[in-house]
């Protein structure tokens, strides 16, 4: 194709796109308009019928659940080709401890080193915290179980990245990120055994507001919290293995 | 549009405009996360909690930690 050709098709689309997003735009609701359509009725079916406080988990979980099974399976799609493109060369090899040992920048300060040790218990507390109140307050599966999969990596904050490594065997964390997802899955085929569509919210509402309340929301959210945590565990392994354990074989000669 | 608002709105101009500036990809992994803070401070402000946590801990934590570990890789092979 010519220069000239692409540029034809260029302010073509660009044209296209602008209309369209013009159009868009204009029926878009002014900012902050205290009514919205969508919300209104969101927000009714997650008070008022499924008993759930956080009216975005009954969104994600119970009302759109299948967009969520399917925005899962997305982050696992995303750590998968990491870990396909992170994967180790046949030229590379891994740096002999020793020799790691030798390379080691300046020792990390004592007073980061304290931080991060006192912060990491807090942190995986926070974590748990979040996904299990998914249902009732702002976060949930997803949120909670990035600040566990990053909380872990306090101790390679701390300069302690054998105990990190001990701490996150990676063939265990990918069984653990599958699995959890996988039951994702397996549990919207188990509504279905009651004769209702996949991935509806079978078990009982509960009492607003109380942990164990809104069905299924949190069965759910523990199950992201579990496959989010174990997934950026994994992809932050990948990145770290690549920077801090491996090198070219050839390059070294 | 309430004040505060307004002013969040600013510090998320300010702080995308600093990342753009910032030159030296190292010094920009630190921007992005304290422009990562701050729009999760503006989503905060639009009563969207669950995406301001989403984003602390995404946008402050884990993108610039990987683009850490991905300039420290890149240096080691130059460095060799």
């Amino acid at each position: 194709m010519t220069r000239r050709a692409r540029l034809i098709l260029f302010v073509f689309g660009a044209c296209g796109f602008a209309l369209l997003l013009a159009a868009a735009l204009l029926s878009v609701p002014g900012f902050g308009t205290a009514q919205h359509r969508y919300a209104e009725r969101a927000v009714l079916a997650a008070q008022v019928q499924r008993h759930t406080a956080n009216a975005v988990a009954s969104v994600t979980f119970d009302q759109r659940g299948l967009d969520t099974l399917a925005e899962t399976f997305m982050f696992v799609a995303a750590v998968l080709g990491i870990a396909a493109l992170l994967r180790r060369n046949p030229d590379e090899e891994e740096i002999p401890p020793r020799a790691h040992r030798q390379e080691r920048r300046p020792p990390v300060p004592n007073t980061l080193r304290l931080a991060a040790y006192l912060l990491l218990p807090v942190t995986i507390l926070v974590g748990i915290y979040i996904v299990l109140h998914g249902h009732i307050s702002p976060g949930g599966g997803f949120q909670g179980g990035v600040v566990l999969g990053t909380a872990i990596h306090l101790l390679y904050l701390a300069g302690d990245f054998p105990t990190l490594a001990r701490l996150r065997p990676v063939p265990v964390f990918e069984a653990t990120e599958a699995v959890a997802a996988g039951a994702f899955v397996l549990l919207g085929f188990g509504a279905m055994l009651t004769g209702a569509v996949f991935l509806t919210n079978v078990m009982p509402y509960g009492t607003q507001g109380e942990l164990l309340s809104a069905g299924t929301v949190p069965l759910l959210n523990i199950l992201v919290g579990i496959e989010v945590a174990a997934g950026v565990v994994l992809l932050i392994a990948q990145f770290l293995e690549q920077a801090l354990l491996l090198r070219r074989e050839t390059a070294r000669k | 549009m309430t004040a505060l608002m307004i002013v969040t709105f600013i510090l998320v101009a300010g702080g995308a405009a600093a990342v753009v500036f910032t030159r030296e990809p190292l010094r920009q992994a630190v921007t992005l996360s304290a422009y990562g803070l701050v729009l999760s401070l503006l989503f905060v402000v639009l009563q969207a909690p669950d995406v301001a946590l989403s984003q602390l801990a995404v946008g402050t934590a884990v993108v610039p930690l990987i683009v850490v570990l991905a300039i420290a890789k890149t240096r080691a092979r130059k460095r060799q």
